[in-house]
């Protein structure tokens, strides 16, 4: 088990230039901005293309093929589309919030992409509280989302609105103590020490938080089971049901761009980041930032949606408890097994999380009732 | 004092107050134009209101403005997702109006095409319910794979894929060709497979359990007081079946049984659903083992005239008890058309299936009732 002592390094040292790095920290931080933009761009389009060919796998078709090389084409077809469609704006809608709220909504995202490291020291801030960082900008979406459903002034948009603050409030409480258990672990909030002190992956060390981490983070960026802010079938598109041309393009990319931050916010915390054999780093990264989308893609394609009260109680009766089990778990490891060998461990962890997740699903029912009116 | 400050926190109770919401008539989860007027409070549906009528084609009063013959096409337009049971208790109508004989061969591909029909139309339903739960189209796309194998089926004996027009009065207008039979031979081995493919995705699907189960129930009673008819019947625990209560055409020569559900809920009305196009393959299976030869259409006058009377057939349609009454004066056009349609009758509980579930139950059990709009608004 690697239990160092918390870095009590109080500086903030935002510009963790690679030692060869030309220029000034302004110059710096300027490139870096545009990287990570044309990097979550980019990174969108194959995302976007690369769903709906998997779908299309899962669903017994092919996908889009016609444009381009295996469809590759499609999703710049599909950005033309949207962005040349008339900007409509309902006419009751309040104008300033309405036109706001797409941007409220990205930004928070692509401020995530700051912290996080790429490869070794490729980063644009290698704040020391990285992963603080990332959960308190990545809750700011949310405002965004909810200002677009209540600006829309339509019916539907509220209710999505509403139901994202709800599943919001409660999925960041397990998706926090998850962080916490590695935080304990690594004795760092920093996202480069985190994965510096991996020699084992989390995942693997931490079966049980990447378990919690990785639904709560479904939850957090609203895929499937937990899309219920834009439940197509309930309420039709949910927040964003009132929005076309640019500011829909906006939300339509905020919404891939989390789905981008969240995988490579789990590549980094529980895969072990761009450390692998073989393979340059920056690779390995997009490897295990795919892999993850990819398993996103197969939730998204196999399993219904969960009711409104159903994700409340599975966030509050399921993923909290066992949240609070890993935390007091993995205390009770690194207190008391500070120099145990890691593979004892990862199996004893293994073990129990097979254990409690089956005794938790047998208790835990996620029914729900008719309500006399 | 300084440094501690006494905060005192009143919580009032917020107030709030029920909001109306249109869900349809162009709604995803509508299957067509259908408008509910729900009131909610928050999630939870305390009113709803059913506001029928948007496809509303005055199919009944048109049809008393055609012949007969005419008239089947329109029958077509009913319930268009299930075009050949639609067109077949019409000519039962037709055929008991005016006495016509039917030979037996065609009796057999009748109950053939109604039975795959069965199975078509289950698979809409189990699909459009799955959809309903937000599956983004999986199971949707898997029911259409078999599906197409039917059309593909019906097109060999039609030449239509959607709205067939194959059943006429003293038969159906073509045999089938040469190589129908091995292709519906090769369906029937394989869709039990299938069937039981659904059955693991679908029925051990925690979500699926939990999102049905115990939703939108329809009491017995209930069901039978609205004179529901067809699975949602009998996913309420009632043993009715046209085919072996009032066996019409070669149904009493067939070996099957009828599912039957006992909390009339969501789930059962899907599992219902899931097994009887397990008798269906069952009965297409006889059907071809028994399937005598000879010709499949009795000469009947081209300008029908039937006698004054009147007549009533109905036959156990995909979604319920479909029936036709029609009344001759002895014209080449009917006097009375009239049509008892299923999806509407099954659509009349709604409000006490509904009230006091959240709003993404109301879709579930709306899909799970299966209507199809054409017929509900005719």
């Amino acid at each position: 088990m690697i239990a160092t002592t918390p870095s009590l390094n109080s500086e903030i040292s935002l510009a963790a230039l690679p030692p060869d790095w030309p220029g000034s920290f302004w110059l710096h931080w300027l490139v870096f901005a545009v990287i990570i933009i044309v990097f979550v761009l980019a990174t969108v389009i194959v995302f976007i293309w690369l769903e709906r060919r998997l779908i299309g796998r899962f669903q017994v078709r092919l996908g889009p093929n016609r444009a381009g090389p295996f469809g590759l084409l499609q999703p710049i077809a599909d950005v033309i589309k949207i962005l040349t469609k008339e900007d409509l704006v309902p006419g009751k809608a309040d104008k300033l919030v309405f036109w706001l709220a797409p941007v409220v909504a990205f930004t928070p995202v692509l401020m995530i992409f700051a912290v996080v490291p790429f490869q070794g020291g490729a980063l644009l801030a290698d704040l020391n509280i990285g992963i603080l960082y990332i959960v308190a900008i990545s809750s700011v979406v949310s405002i965004g989302v909810f200002m677009a459903g209540w600006s829309s002034n339509n019916k539907y948009s509220l209710i999505g609105a509403m139901r994202d603050v709800a599943q919001l409030v409660s999925y960041e409480i397990p998706l926090v103590l998850s962080i916490a258990a590695i935080v304990m672990i690594t004795g760092s909030l920093s996202l480069t020490e985190i994965v510096e002190a991996q020699n084992v992956p989390y995942i693997v060390l931490q079966p049980l938080g990447f378990f919690i981490f990785f639904v709560a983070a479904l939850a957090e960026i609203n895929r499937t089971p937990f899309d219920l802010v834009e439940a197509d079938s309930e309420i039709v598109a949910g927040f964003n049901i009132e929005y076309s041309g640019t500011k829909f393009a906006t939300l339509f990319l905020t919404e891939y761009a989390e789905a981008v931050a969240i995988s490579a916010i789990i590549a980094t915390i529980f895969l072990g980041g761009w450390r692998g054999p073989l393979l340059p780093p920056l690779l390995w990264f997009l490897i295990k930032l795919f892999a993850v989308f990819f398993l996103i893609v197969w939730i998204r394609s196999t399993i219904p949606r969960l009711r409104i009260d159903q994700v409340m109680s599975f966030a509050w009766k399921f993923l909290l408890p066992l949240a609070l089990i890993n935390l007091l778990i993995t205390s009770i490891q690194i207190v008391f097994w500070p120099e145990a060998s890691v593979w004892p461990v990862v199996l004893l962890n293994l073990a129990m999380v097979a254990t409690l997740v089956l005794f938790w699903s047998k208790f835990f029912k996620l029914g729900g009732r008719r309500i006399e009116v | 004092m300084t440094g501690i400050h006494c905060v005192r926190i009143t919580i009032m109770a917020l107030k709030t107050e029920p909001f109306v919401i249109n869900l349809g008539p162009l709604h995803p989860s509508t299957h067509g134009v259908f408008r509910m007027r729900a009131t909610l409070d928050g999630e939870v549906i305390i009113d709803i209101e059913p506001v029928f009528g948007y496809l509303h084609r005055g199919i009944e009063k048109l049809a008393e403005t055609r012949t007969y013959k005419q008239d089947i096409p329109l029958t077509d337009r009913l319930d268009y997702v299930a075009s050949m049971s639609n067109n077949l208790p019409y000519v039962m109508a037709v055929e008991k109006l005016a006495g016509i004989q039917v030979p037996e061969r065609a009796e057999y591909l009748r109950v053939i095409m109604a039975e795959l029909q069965r199975i078509a139309s289950h698979l809409l339903a189990v699909g459009s319910l799955a959809n309903d739960l937000g599956t983004f189209f999986t199971p949707f796309m898997y029911m259409f794979r078999e599906r197409e194998k039917i059309v593909d089926l019906f097109e060999m004996v039609s030449g239509q894929r959607l709205l067939y027009n194959y059943m006429r009065f003293g038969g159906v207008s073509h045999d089938i060709p040469d190589e129908f039979l091995p292709a519906l031979e090769k369906f029937a081995n394989r869709m039990p497979g299938f069937i039981d493919e659904y059955d693991q995705l679908l029925a051990e699907n925690e979500i699926l359990l939990a999102r049905t189960k115990g939703v939108g129930i329809l009491p017995k009673k209930l069901a039978i007081n609205i004179s529901a008819s067809g699975p949602v019947l009998r996913a309420s625990g009632v043993k009715w079946d046209i085919r072996k209560a009032d066996p019409h055409s070669v149904y009493d020569r067939f070996e099957f049984d009828i599912p039957t559900g006992s909390a009339g809920d969501c789930y059962d009305r899907y599992r219902v659903r899931i097994e009887e196009m397990r008798q269906c393959v069952r009965i297409i299976k006889q059907a071809m083992e028994q399937l005598p030869q000879g010709k499949v259409l009795n000469k009947v006058p081209l300008r029908l005239r039937p006698p004054v009377g009147e007549a009533y057939a109905h036959i156990e349609a995909p979604k319920g008890e479909l029936g036709f009454y029609l009344v001759s004066d002895n014209s080449e056009e009917p006097y009375r058309f009239h049509i008892r349609a299923p999806s509407l009758i099954n659509l009349t509980a709604i409000r006490e299936m509904i009230i006091g579930w959240k709003l993404a139950d109301a879709i579930v059990t709306f899909g799970s009732i299966d209507i199809c709009l054409g017929e509900v608004d005719r």
